[in-house]
């Protein structure tokens, strides 16, 4: 697929802010079944942008902007054609070993909940399932023992909580995913990233969030438990790490304290030649 | 009694107070000046230090929030060719810690090769993959080490612990010598001691060294502020240094690069000698909640225009697990057998050793990889029954978080006690500076003591004192056996460098 993407980020302060620094990953990189045709970062003011990719392979920008600032814009939009590879990312920018995806974080951590849960869905592996088999029964039946909640939320949560509330978004999800995936033994990362909805829902109120595990010989895998399915072309990933704090599209600092409000707009939609065509 | 057959440093091994041979002068100073004389130069060097506040914080106990750490007036003495033997090994230890850390950074080779099992890097928090791939000036990680050395004999000396990441004690090395000079200075006659007090210029010449920027350099040391525990070392520090001490709101990041905030403007700063934990360093990349950080200085250090000393991910080579692959890390680097040994340690995470750990708790020393400050740790020996059982649950429990040691006879040193001088045990660390142009260790370091009879934690937070080690100079070394019994105050080689008053510290 030739998918559009529009992905608009606004802050408003409740006070001018002296100063603000962003730490964005939200610029997609090329590799089987994801080319990256065009993406661009806009800015509506004054900004610095310092581009790098950091230990995980993401591609990274700093951003820095003197104020007095009351509200800011981040719009950034691209076109990236997609294949479907079942799931499989091959020849992604990888400077770690898949075992450095096996360590827990404060939002990835097991409780006895979670690991009796994957044990129980994705069986023991001597009954005969392999890794891949594992994997993606853990992928199924997450959805099947939270229920998905539509809307956004803005505070993180543990793998843990949100799976003792029984509900979650998205995030919570693939971070419940890779907290059973690393009780299996299976190395597993938290993705961001967008989707485009075949259902005609091109505007989302956030970016998308999945999971990857990996499998000896085969490499790494997309699993999105919150819609039960392997990622395919309507998948685009833009960024990795051991959670949700890693890969985030935006994490900032800002000197002048008051109150910050967040307003997320995506569209993913298929490309003009495409749909014409 | 300290240990049965623990080596007497100074008495040697025999039980006696006769001195060995390089230090019959020693032990009749001991011997022979009266302990109400030791009493009161051990208070007039505490009463100095507590004016100094050279004080520290016991974590959990708040009633004592600041003490000062317990002063020993018997010195330790070093000879020249122990103090050789200890030094080759040290810069042999300290150069294999850095290609570690820039091979784990970099192409982990040594984890392609087997060498270190690849789980017990990848999968500990201390080995930070975000910056997988940034390589600090000169490849060089860990610019300070303090390495623990322990004793059990003449020429045995082992690695206990290295410290790879803030180690501090340093200040203790340089304010227990001032005091020597000051309180004992015929033993500074009678033994050419080695001087300590260029510790602040080769520590200031190694972080220049490493400054991305060759020109004019500035350098600051970054501390979590005055309620931190080694408040007093940091100032002391960078008053020694003539560099400035600030605190995060001191500084501030822009466009990838660390300004320092001063009356006359902003200064571009080049090197953050920091003593806060990664953790606490960059909200933006590391713990979101931490307040004592500098947003954005981890982009600065991505980014190659600044080096933090240490560079942040240094704790993997201090691991305690990772320890005991020292041997073998060493090797890998440096082609030669490690000359400084380990003890012995038993990795729990291996059933084996995890087995005879649980067999033998009573005999053996039991340490959380993670731990420090002797807090998570079990001596079995000296061990309660109850102590004993709640480790062996533990271990159990998480195998993969212990390793064990046998007990040590660590060495012992005289000291001053309730009942007069007896020996108790001491370890021993000396600061290691690796910089552009090597690695420089200035001749002493830290001795700890464990004031208890018989104890061998020699932690302050576990009731340890400390003494000043002193390394006598090549060849001639003694001087005059007459110069003992010179009186108090005739030496003029005291309090060289002054301290200036706390306010006058370098904030703006």
């Amino acid at each position: 697929m030739r998918l559009n993407i529009l992905h608009r980020t606004s802050y408003a302060y409740s006070q001018p802010q002296a100063r603000l620094m962003q730490l964005l990953r939200m610029t997609p990189s090329s590799h089987i079944g994801q080319h990256v045709v065009d993406w661009r970062i806009d800015i509506d003011r004054d900004a610095r942008l310092r581009y790098r990719r950091d230990g995980f392979g993401n591609e990274t920008a700093m951003l820095y902007v003197e104020g007095p600032v009351d509200r800011i814009t981040l719009t950034v939009a691209g076109e990236v054609l997609t294949e479907d590879t079942a799931g499989i990312v091959q020849a992604a920018n990888e400077p770690l070993p898949p075992l450095v995806y096996l360590r827990a974080t404060p939002l990835t951590e097991h409780d006895d909940a979670i690991a009796t849960f994957a044990r129980d869905v994705a069986g023991s592996g001597a009954d005969g399932g392999s890794p891949l088999d594992r994997a993606h029964a853990l992928n199924r039946a997450i959805g099947q023992q939270m229920r998905f909640d539509t809307g956004t939320m803005n505070v993180e949560r543990s793998a843990a909580a949100a799976f003792g509330a029984g509900h979650g978004v998205c995030q919570d999800m693939a971070h419940v995913f890779i907290a059973g995936a690393r009780v299996l033994g299976l190395p597993a990362r938290y993705v961001s990233g967008h989707l485009f909805r075949r259902d005609g829902a091109s505007d989302q109120p956030a970016a998308h969030a999945w999971a990857e595990a990996h499998v000896d010989g085969i490499g790494w895998i997309g699993f999105d438990p919150a819609n039960a399915i392997c990622p395919d072309d309507a998948y685009v990933r833009v960024a990795v790490g051991l959670d949700y704090r890693e890969a985030a599209p935006v994490s900032g600092a800002r000197t002048g304290g008051g109150v910050e409000t967040l307003d997320v707009g995506v569209r993913v939609g298929l490309s003009q030649s495409q749909s014409q065509g | 009694m300290p240990r049965s057959g623990a080596f007497d440093e100074i008495w040697g091994a025999s039980g006696s107070r006769e001195g060995r041979a390089e230090f019959q002068h020693l032990a009749d100073w001991i011997r022979d000046t009266d302990t109400a004389e030791f009493d009161r130069r051990q208070a007039a060097a505490e009463a100095a230090f507590r004016q100094l506040g050279i004080t520290f914080a016991v974590y959990g106990q708040e009633e004592a929030a600041e003490r000062i750490i317990p002063f020993d007036i018997v010195p330790r003495v070093f000879t020249a060719p122990e103090w050789e033997q200890l030094s080759t090994g040290l810069v042999q230890r300290v150069e294999a810690i850095n290609a570690f850390l820039d091979d784990l950074y970099g192409a982990q080779r040594i984890l392609k090769d087997g060498i270190v099992p690849a789980e017990l890097v990848l999968a500990n928090p201390q080995f930070r993959p975000l910056l997988m791939g940034a390589r600090p000036p000169h490849g060089i990680y860990a610019h300070i080490c303090g390495i623990d050395l322990v004793r059990t004999g003449p020429t045995d000396f082992f690695v206990l612990e290295d410290n790879a990441r803030t180690p501090s004690g340093v200040s203790y090395m340089l304010e227990n010598r001032e005091a020597m000079l000051r309180l004992c200075p015929e033993l500074f006659q009678v033994y050419d001691v080695l001087p300590v007090d260029t510790y602040p210029d080769r520590l200031r010449e190694t972080l220049q060294s490493v400054s991305p920027r060759s020109d004019h350099p500035v350098c600051v040391l970054l501390t979590p502020g005055h309620f931190n525990s080694a408040f007093y070392e940091h100032s002391f520090l960078a008053d020694s240094m003539g560099i400035e001490l600030v605190e995060a709101a001191d500084l501030e990041v822009d466009d990838d690069i660390v300004w320092m905030r001063t009356i006359d403007g902003r200064v571009r700063v080049d090197v953050v000698y920091r003593r806060i934990d990664d953790d606490y360093l960059d909200p933006l990349f590391f713990r979101p909640d931490s307040m004592l950080g500098v947003p954005g200085l981890l982009a600065a250090y991505l980014a190659g225009n600044v080096t933090l000393v240490n560079a942040p991910g240094t704790g993997i080579a201090d691991d305690k697990a990772i320890y005991s692959y020292m041997p073998e890390i060493v090797r890998y680097y440096s082609g030669g057998d490690a000359k400084l040994p380990n003890v012995e340690t038993y990795r729990c995470r291996e059933p084996q050793a995890l087995q005879y750990t649980l067999d033998n708790l009573d005999q053996l020393v039991v340490k959380l990889v993670d731990g420090s400050g002797g807090y998570g740790m079990l001596v079995g020996p000296t061990a309660s029954r109850a102590e004993i059982e709640a480790f062996r649950a533990a271990l159990i429990a998480e195998p993969h978080r212990y390793i064990a040691q046998p007990t040590l006879a660590l060495s012992t040193v005289p000291t001053l006690v309730k009942d007069g001088i007896a020996p108790r045990h001491v370890d021993f660390r000396p600061f290691c500076l690796s910089g552009a142009d090597g690695v420089s260790i200035v001749p002493g370091g830290l001795t700890r003591v464990a004031l208890k009879e018989g104890s061998l934690v020699v932690n302050s937070s576990q009731g340890g004192g400390t003494k000043d080690s002193l390394i006598l100079a090549p060849a001639r070394q003694t001087i005059d056996p007459d110069g003992m019994h010179q009186t108090l105050g005739t030496m003029s080689q005291t309090m060289g460098r002054g301290m200036k008053p706390m306010q006058s510290m370098g904030r703006r």
